[in-house]
């Protein structure tokens, strides 16, 4: 709750995880908000222009542009939010164990983990797709096995810094079972690293799923994706150029309010920043988070 | 020096061989039987059994896996990757050229990358604060949400039919390099001039600037020493980054048809050639940790504290 009330201080964040969440929440209701079918083919009303009926007018098939962009929340969002998840959970599960248990298994699970990342991201997911064929669930697969050494890696690190303190040795020395500390006493004070850890990769994790969708590689036609509508708008590019604007727009609009979000979460889970209203220390704060952005970025 | 040099090569070289092992595995785990693949791609209309097993003599897919891993991985180090399965050529007469043309793009774009991030990082490290610094960190937090095929397909839309002032794709002259390099750049200095900024921003307040102000040392000179110091972090993040944007040139090459690794490897994965892409992964794969060895090798001769922890 004091999360919240901090996240509501900023207005940027705010508006950004009010957008979140409309998205989310058009993406899973997409077939009572859509105002058509998303395939419903209108020859006569190709290229048509926007009008009352058609909010975003109509693409090279005549069909639907906003019930395409509102069903293609599913794979461009919410897809790519469960391989979040999934690849999250995997990676917390590995960095518990590793950082908590240290010693052989901590090392052996790290040199997974090397190895895991030694593959540049765009080259394992061509791999993972190049094996088991075309289509999003193999390129969402790629995103999980990639992504989840890379969450190991971080998680450790922030459970390391617990491990050694002397409530956690408190509880070792009274008994407690070691499921029983991590469950109680380091899951709880980590949560806040892997929320933004978590936050901060969805908008390049976004980004990078749609363009395998626009190199055709991800989701196949007619189904709507944000990608797969792009590269659709490329083929008629010369002609209507205006039709890649929805679809990119909606990508932009999205990762960005994830961005501010992530950016946000970092400043209201950590107490030394809220404090600190001085507006040299939050740059410096900033350019931290950057900087812990950058080494992501150079990872995947 | 030396000794870490040795170590860090001796270390990577159980990395290489995993790797390679991991991307011959990956390989053999498809669902499909190459055998059956290469006849398909050749256009057999009847596949017997007998065909098969000629086929898989052939290929030498019918030795113990450990012998094929063995065999494969002797032919690769002389480059010998096989033969296309579509159209029977050698991968390496095809992805050898494609190979030099993401390198071209790669360096060019690199070099640009990093002139324009230790420029536009010094810059506004420098001038923290003003309207510069803030709108250009604005900006680049803009086009980092922006994907960059979309930036892409909206400046051949601009530049090359609207204005008609670049060529649209391929790569016949140097001006078919502007329009990727700048996609790639934007895409990626945005990023990195956010490292060199911070460095430098903390290198600012350290000690010797303060003392060789008061020393009256001229602001040039000064600026000279914290650049110096700075750029360290700069130089290893940059070799980070140039395996990464030669594995992630697929989207661009795609867009401008730029006639590299990318636009070969996403062809292969349509025709399900498994030959160019195991090398395809294979190399760059081996790009990647050979670059990350030299990075740190190129640390450790700037930086003596990092020798130690090897």
């Amino acid at each position: 709750m004091k999360i919240l009330r901090n996240l509501s201080k900023d207005r940027l964040a705010a508006a950004s995880f009010i957008l979140i969440v409309v998205t989310i929440v058009a993406g899973i209701l997409a077939p009572y908000i859509a105002p058509h079918d998303p395939n419903e083919v209108n020859m006569r009303l190709r290229f048509a222009a926007p009008s009352w009926e058609y909010l975003l007018g109509n693409d090279h098939l005549g069909r639907c542009i906003l019930s395409r962009l509102i069903y293609g929340i599913r794979p461009s969002v919410l897809w790519v939010l469960g391989a979040l998840f999934i690849s999250v959970l995997i990676g917390a599960i590995a960095g518990f164990i590793a950082g908590y248990f240290r010693g052989k298994v901590d090392f052996f699970m790290m040199r997974i983990c090397d190895i895991m990342l030694s593959f540049p991201g765009y080259v394992m997911t061509l791999a993972v797709v190049g094996i088991l064929g075309i289509g999003l669930k193999n390129i969402l697969i790629a995103f999980i096995l990639m992504k989840w050494a890379w969450f190991a890696r971080v998680i450790r690190t922030a459970v390391m810094q617990y491990v050694e303190l002397d409530y956690v040795k408190f509880s070792k020395v009274t008994g407690m079972s070691d499921i029983q500390i991590i469950w109680k006493h380091i899951v709880p004070v980590t949560l806040s690293d892997i929320a933004v850890v978590s936050s901060g990769s969805m908008g390049s994790m976004i980004l990078q799923i749609s363009g395998f969708s626009f190199l055709g590689l991800g989701i196949q036609a007619p189904n709507a994706e944000w990608g797969m509508m792009l590269n659709e708008a490329r083929q008629v590019m010369f002609s209507r150029p205006e039709l890649m604007l929805a679809p990119g727009l909606a990508i932009i609009i999205v990762v960005s309010a994830f961005n501010f979000l992530s950016d946000a979460l970092q400043v209201a889970l950590d107490p030394k920043l809220i404090r600190s209203t001085n507006k040299f220390q939050k740059q410096e704060v900033e350019t931290e988070i950057r900087g812990g952005k950058i080494h992501e970025y150079t990872r995947s | 020096m030396g000794s870490y040099m040795m170590k860090r090569i001796l270390v990577s070289i159980p990395l290489l061989l995993i790797i390679s092992f991991l991307t011959f595995v990956f390989m053999n785990l498809s669902p499909q039987d190459p055998a059956e693949v290469v006849l398909h791609a050749q256009g057999v209309p009847k596949i017997t059994d007998e065909l098969m097993t000629q086929t898989k003599a052939e290929l030498g897919l019918d030795k113990p896996f450990i012998v094929r891993y063995f065999d494969w991985l002797v032919a690769c180090l002389q480059l010998d990757f096989g033969n296309s399965y579509v159209t029977g050529q050698p991968v390496w007469s095809l992805i050898g050229p494609a190979f030099l043309n993401t390198l071209k793009l790669t360096v060019v774009s690199s070099v640009v990358i990093i002139i324009l991030s230790i420029l536009l990082g010094v810059v506004c490290a420098l001038r923290e604060g003003t309207i510069i610094d803030q709108s250009v960190r604005g900006f680049s937090f803009f086009l980092a949400t922006m994907p960059p095929y979309w930036l892409a397909s909206l400046m051949i839309w601009y530049f090359a039919v609207k204005l008609d002032l670049l060529p649209t794709n391929g790569m016949d002259s140097y001006k078919s390099y502007i329009l990727p390099v700048a996609v790639i750049a934007i895409n990626y200095a945005g990023i990195y001039f956010r490292v060199v900024r911070s460095s430098v921003l903390n290198h600012l307040n350290e000690d010797y600037v303060l003392y060789a102000r008061a020393c009256g040392v001229p602001e040039r000179k000064i600026t000279m020493h914290i650049l110096r110091n700075s750029l360290q972090v700069a130089v290893s993040i940059f070799c980070m980054a140039i395996p990464i944007i030669l594995g992630s040139t697929v989207v661009i090459e795609n867009v401008f048809a730029w006639p590299g690794l990318g636009s070969l490897s996403v062809r292969s994965i349509l025709s399900r050639d498994f030959p160019i892409i195991q090398a395809y992964v294979l190399i760059l794969a081996a790009a990647f940790v050979l670059f990350n060895t030299l990075s740190d090798i190129i640390n450790a001769a700037m930086n003596p504290k990092l020798r130690k922890g090897l």
